[in-house]
């Protein structure tokens, strides 16, 4: 009795092993085709340079990372079919960060160490960008960061394409100002771009003598929204700033929603809602709700056009490009404009290049240059509002803006003394 | 006092979701004491089923029957979940029975199995439903706003407590399922097959869980953890109303209901998640039965 009941167990524990094994095989299988057919075994040959791919191919940021990492194959194909790098084409290895920091830290330390790359493109949180800093700084390497993010960073290993925050959410809260909006309410999730952002809104708020009637954080794994819907009701705000990430924003926009309110109720101005979000949660949920950003899929211009084509193209036809994906686009080119003046693939004369301040590209949001000294991008800002087409039109634009990651340009920020948090 | 009243019905409309969440797991943790991991997961696959019901609907139906979807969707998710349940229980738990913490291992892995089937079927990218337009919005009384999705899913889990109390109280395989799990032996005695009803039990427990995944996917989107961010308010509303008593596990739902929305309103939400975890804490040790405690005649108890 005990031994086939022992002999069952065998048999249940080793099915599902078997099971497991299998999962993982198929996962792995995926994931090293991706690697080989892309670098070959010629690596080392003269006519080849490699670089590195750095994202999340699983976990909770695979959803983002994604079309980040396909922005990327696209732009060194791109640049591949036109001649290479100094003469050289492009292969990729691609490590999965697993959406984990700490995978980040140790895949980009193999990137470096034995796959011997000349740069690295990836990230896409914060706490991973912040895993993977102290490598390419210890290694002397260099990464290239597609995502806008909360500042209060500079580090002459990492180029930032994405928005600083005076590149999104400074200029999204004056134009809120300026539209008459008077009462904020701040909505965001629990880690460190919404605190941050939230520090740098509450000083700017002050300073223009208006009022922040609430700010709330809600749990990333948080699914009720009812009882923060009731504070804001209760506060009675003009606008609901919205740093809300992941699937926190479905709940909440549909929770809205379910008590009838639209952005004539209540207007709000997302900085993580973009096109692929927009999908996700509907766009008759979304419809009038106003977003900021650098970039987005309907930005007027024959390279946008190109670039939205060729993404359509190879990635199918109900794939939207986004502002995280074109910054990534945008990073693969100006490390390939970097090189062709440094005229190498050496990080320290590559990292001369960036920092002569004349590294630009012509990109599908427009001119982007490199800002020398503090390596973040000169860039334009867009106000945009959603539509029923689920894309995203631009209402307001600026001129291209400095980046200014620790805000020491603006007095109110200077002011209330605004630190990084850790 | 509209603040006041607001406040009341999201107490209750968390409670409700939390009890339909936890129903499922009161009669496979409750009275056949299965500590199921995987139970997280029989929710992700009733959500699952309904977005795939909608797409079928979309794509093969006319625009004109299109809400219906949402009522194929509920027996649809059931359905799956009940039959996943079933042969979850015949090629692993009933090898299991009376070793908990194998038995909490073995679900744990098959819950890490499910939610990677997900991740490969569906893709990474959360998907979501769209509520049918007869659950759009809600009414307006006297400045509260009463949304149809809530009360729907309100009128969920009546129907699922009516349901349970007919199977178990009303019909003859009820009487089988209490006599086995009052006294397994004495039951086998009288002739029950007691692997069948242990199969069923199970089953429809988790053929629950596949409702309840089937009314929050109209609250949120849906991936591979929705699961996992239900499970742990209702294990601990099965815990807290005392482990066996459907009884109890309404009234351990409510108090965690409205226990976090009332804390929520006056802290922020990772307080409150605090503060109740808290309360829990503290009632479990000083009465570490739970709320409500069987009378049984059994000597093992």
């Amino acid at each position: 009795m005990k031994k086939s009941r022992f002999k069952k167990l065998l048999g249940v524990i080793s099915s599902a092993a078997l099971a497991a094994a299998l999962f993982t095989a198929c996962g792995q299988q995926a994931s090293d085709t991706g690697t080989e057919t892309s670098s070959g075994s010629s690596s080392s040959s003269s006519d080849e340079v490699k670089v590195g791919l750095l994202h999340s191919l699983t976990g909770s940021m695979a959803i983002s990372e994604k079309s980040v990492r396909d922005a990327e194959v696209l732009a060194i194909e791109e640049i591949n079919a036109s001649g290479g790098v100094l003469g050289k084409k492009i292969v990729y290895a691609e490590e999965d960060g697993a959406s984990e920091p700490s995978t980040f830290a140790t895949k980009a330390e193999k990137l470096i160490d034995s796959e011997k790359v000349a740069t690295i493109f990836g990230c896409w949180t914060s706490s991973s960008r912040k895993a993977v800093k102290p490598i390419v700084e210890d290694y002397n390497a260099l990464l290239w960061y597609p995502v806008q993010y909360e500042g209060m960073e500079s580090s002459k290993n990492i180029v930032y394409t994405g928005a600083a925050p005076n590149q999104q959410i400074v200029p999204a809260i004056d134009y809120l100002i300026d539209k008459g909006y008077k009462k904020f309410f701040l909505l965001g999730s629990d880690y460190v771009f919404p605190r941050t952002a939230n520090m740098i809104i509450n000083a700017q708020v002050k300073n223009a003598g208006l009022e922040v009637v609430g700010e709330e954080y809600a749990d990333m794994d948080q699914t009720d929204f009812a009882a923060i819907i009731s504070k804001i009701e209760a506060a009675k705000p003009d606008v609901i700033v919205n740093t809300l990430n992941g699937t926190g924003n479905v709940s909440f926009f549909k929770q809205m929603n379910e008590k009838n309110y639209t952005s004539d109720d209540y207007m709000t101005m997302s900085f993580s809602i973009a096109e692929e979000e927009v999908a996700t949660i509907g766009s008759d949920i979304l419809k009038g709700h106003m977003v900021s950003w650098n970039y987005y899929q309907t930005t007027e211009g024959a390279k946008n056009d190109a670039f939205v084509a060729a993404y359509k193209k190879k990635f199918g036809d109900s794939r939207v490009t986004s502002d995280p994906a074109e910054a990534a686009y945008d990073a693969v080119y100006l490390w390939k404009a970097a090189c062709e003046k440094a005229n190498s693939f050496d990080v320290d004369k590559v990292t001369d290049a960036i920092e002569s301040g004349d590294i630009s590209f012509d990109a599908p949001e427009g001119t982007v240059t490199i800002q020398g000294d503090n390596h973040h991008l000169v860039k334009p800002v867009r106000i945009g509002q959603v539509g029923t087409d689920g894309l995203i039109s631009e209402v307001y634009a600026t001129d291209p803006v400095a980046p200014d990651p620790y805000l020491t340009t603006y007095k109110w920020a200077v002011d209330a003394g605004i630190q990084p948090l850790e | 006092m509209v603040h006041f009243i607001n406040t009341l019905f999201n107490g209750i409309s968390l409670s409700s979701i939390i009890l339909l969440t936890s129903l499922g797991l009161a009669i496979t943790f409750g009275l056949m004491r299965v500590i199921n991991m995987a139970h997280g997961e029989f929710l992700m696959i009733g959500a699952y089923m309904t977005y795939v019901v909608q797409q079928i609907f979309a794509g093969l139906l006319p625009e004109s029957v299109m809400d219906f979807y949402y009522i194929a969707a509920i027996p649809a998710a059931f359905g799956v979940s009940f039959l996943l349940g079933s042969l979850l229980e015949r090629f692993v738990i009933s090898h299991l029975y009376g070793r908990e913490i194998d038995s909490l291992l073995a679900t744990w892995g098959i819950s890490l199995i499910l939610q990677q089937a997900a991740r490969n079927i569906f893709g990474t990218q959360g998907v979501n439903v769209t509520a049918p337009s007869f659950l759009n919005g809600g009414f307006e009384i006297g400045g509260c706003t009463f949304s149809y999705n809530r009360l729907f899913i309100l009128l969920m889990v009546a129907l699922c407590m009516v349901f349970i109390w007919f199977i178990m109280y009303r019909s003859n395989f009820g009487k089988q399922m209490r006599a086995v799990m009052q006294n397994r032996t004495m039951a086998q005695c009288m002739g029950i097959n007691s692997r069948k009803v242990d199969n069923v039990t199970f089953a429809i427990g988790s053929g629950l869980a596949g409702i309840a995944g089937c009314s929050v996917a109209l609250l949120g989107s849906i991936d591979s953890t929705v699961g996992q961010s239900y499970i742990v308010n209702s294990f601990m509303a099965v815990v807290l109303g005392g482990v066996g008593k459907l009884l109890g596990t309404v009234l351990g739902s409510s108090i965690i209901g409205s226990a976090s929305i009332f804390t929520e309103n006056y802290t922020s939400s990772t307080i409150a998640k605090a503060i109740v975890l808290l309360i829990v804490i503290i009632f479990l040790q000083k009465r570490p039965q739970g709320l409500f405690v069987i009378k049984s005649r059994s000597l093992d108890e």
